[in-house]
């Protein structure tokens, strides 16, 4: 057996000494992906900390009074659009015995009633009517030194950037534009132009992994022809393409950027080589699919974010999207998928938009493998002799245009050794 | 609108008996992952779309899989059976409570509730999909041929993901 020196046997001895993460860069420490002590500090230092947590999108709520279930970090919250078009976001635990009281998808409402003992709360989250305040003939109620002001939903700050709602429980937050950094708020504002969206619809499936292993996915341009063999099978994608990684200056966001040559991508010997799974190219018995209509002013035909902690945006051709991660324990958890086009779209565009979805989504020809795999990463992590993880590939200083690397995967990870104390 | 319960009526009554052999031998064909015959089961421009029920009742378009016509059919079926990484399963599909609701000429309007069971490796068998067809059947020489297949799904909330059609 090799690696002998990484393996702890026995609960005990993992339990015993403080978690200690390797003396090395390029490795990653399975107990982060499992550990409960990992993920109730993630709630703290992550989710509760000094980040920008997503929630949704503006046309989610296009109209006062209406809202939807999300979630910050593993917490339920509804967000809301109020009569002054303000919009709030708080926790969707009712202030006196706690029960979750929004259980719709989404809806219009112009109060929350929480079922059990009907308090009342606006769509700002302020508590407004509580019954039998002054008890009954003068007996029982509350006690008289109650306020309601006081009592009211928890809620968060909150700011929109480009339509989309990021919400936080610091006090003292950056704006979003800071907390994105320059480089990742360029790209963000160019998917997010500030055109308004039309919400086309919202994929939802839990995942049997962790959360953070679906942001390294998106860090990940290594496995991208070698997992996806639909991409080069039918010319969407090849390593050869023009790409850039950026990763902003703290570490903790990051982009996957691609431009689509016009026509078929030109597959060298070389790359046929290293991609076992390799097919000859093919045609689509339907093109419309892969048609790329211009709209947006950026060069790169593919982008994805991955926005700490738990946002990753896509644009690919002409699939705008965005996916947010809800742990649920550390071996798994929810994606909602937010998919949407633009108001301009008219409704052919509108059904291009929707054909093209097929790639993506839980049923999606990309979204059905990078699913398996994870589930089959998390079984490896959760079920195996404990074992260091290997982020080798590439350099910390190589140029952004280097795509056969692990670069932005090592970046986050030493940003959340930062934060988590580790 | 006649209804199947209407007395003499046996054409709507010949018409689910028609659709029921139809249906067992389309979830026969997926239980057997035969993703190319699946493709065989509609007209050239048939509509198939797999819609979660939230999103169909909220009037919003996205589907699960959304496929404009069979051309669209047959390439996720050549993606699926050759480019498509995924777990070793057995697949159960259960098409049950046929309703033929109308005939138009050569069309017939009808539904059905359908149940996706997905066992995989060394695990329990699970319950991938429940939803309901809101079909349209097309009359044609060769017998019945699906013009439309909506699949509203219950089953939201998806286990990690959806393979195969339903």
């Amino acid at each position: 057996m090799d690696g002998n020196k990484d393996i702890r046997t026995t609960d005990a001895t993992r339990d015993a000494p403080a978690l200690v993460w390797p003396d090395d860069d390029t490795l990653i420490p399975d107990w982060i992906y499992t550990d409960q002590r990992i993920y109730d500090l993630e709630l703290e230092k992550i989710f509760l900390g000094r980040h920008w947590n997503y929630v949704g999108l503006d046309c989610e709520v296009p109209e006062p009074g209406n809202y939807f279930r999300s979630y910050v970090g593993p917490l339920p919250v509804v967000v809301t659009r109020d009569a002054d078009d303000q919009v709030h976001v708080f926790e969707n635990r009712c202030a006196h015995r706690g029960v979750e009281f929004c259980r719709e998808y989404r809806g219009t409402a112009d109060s929350f009633i929480c079922p059990y003992h009907n308090w009342t709360y606006n769509l700002k989250g302020d508590l407004t009517a509580v019954p039998f305040r002054r008890g009954v003939k003068g007996k029982g109620g509350m006690p008289a030194d109650f306020d309601m002001a006081d009592r009211g939903l928890r809620k968060f700050h909150v700011e929109t950037r480009g339509g989309v709602i990021f919400a936080t429980a610091c006090d003292d937050m950056v704006s979003v534009e800071e907390y994105l950094g320059p480089v990742i708020a360029a790209e963000f504002d160019a998917t997010f132009d500030g055109s308004e969206m039309k919400l086309l619809g919202v994929h939802r499936n839990i995942l049997p992994s962790n959360w953070k292993l679906y942001q390294e996915n998106l860090k990940d341009p290594y496995h991208a022809t070698l997992l996806h063999t639909y991409l080069t099978t039918f010319g969407l994608f090849v390593s050869s393409n023009e790409s850039n990684i950026p990763v902003d200056p703290t570490g903790r966001h990051g982009g996957l950027l691609s431009r689509r040559p016009e026509g078929r991508p030109d597959v060298s010997e070389e790359e046929q080589a290293n991609m076992q799974a390799f097919k000859e190219a093919m045609p689509l018995n339907d093109p419309r699919v892969l048609e790329f209509i211009r709209e947006f002013d950026s060069k790169w035909s593919g982008s994805v974010l991955t926005i700490f902690p738990t946002l990753t945006a896509l644009r690919q051709t002409n699939i705008l999207n965005t996916r947010l991660l809800v742990p649920r324990g550390p071996n798994e958890f929810m994606m909602i998928w937010t998919v949407f086009g633009r108001a301009s779209d008219d409704e052919e565009m509108t059904r291009h938009r929707l054909r093209q979805n097929n790639i993506f989504g839980p049923a999606g020809f990309l979204g059905i493998e990078d699913n398996e795999a994870l589930k089959f990463l998390q079984d490896g992590i959760r079920k195996s002799m404990p074992r260091d993880g290997l982020a080798l590939l590439g350099d910390d200083d190589e140029p952004v245009d280097t795509i056969i690397t692990e670069r932005s995967i090592r970046a986050m990870y030493r940003y959340y050794r930062d934060v988590m104390g580790l | 609108m006649a209804t199947v319960m209407d007395k003499g009526n046996t054409a709507l009554r010949d018409a689910r008996l028609e659709i029921e052999e139809f249906n067992y031998e389309y979830a026969d064909t997926l239980d057997r992952f035969d993703v190319d015959g699946w493709v065989e089961y509609f007209t050239e421009d048939a509509l198939y779309h797999v819609i979660a029920r939230d999103n169909a009742e909220s009037g919003l378009p996205l589907g699960l899989i959304y496929c404009e016509g069979k051309a669209m059919m047959k390439d996720r079926a050549y993606a699926l059976l050759n480019t498509e990484m995924f777990a070793p399963r057995y697949l159960h599909l259960s098409i049950t409570n046929t309703r033929a609701l109308a005939i138009d000429g050569d069309l017939i309007r009808a539904t059905a509730n359908y149940t996706l069971v997905e066992t995989l490796v060394e695990e329990l068998s699970r319950v991938q999909q429940v939803g309901k067809y809101h079909d349209v059947f097309q009359r044609t020489g060769g017998g019945l041929l699906l013009k439309e297949r909506r699949c509203i799904f219950d089953s939201v909330m998806i286990d990690n993901c959806l393979v195969f059609p339903v």
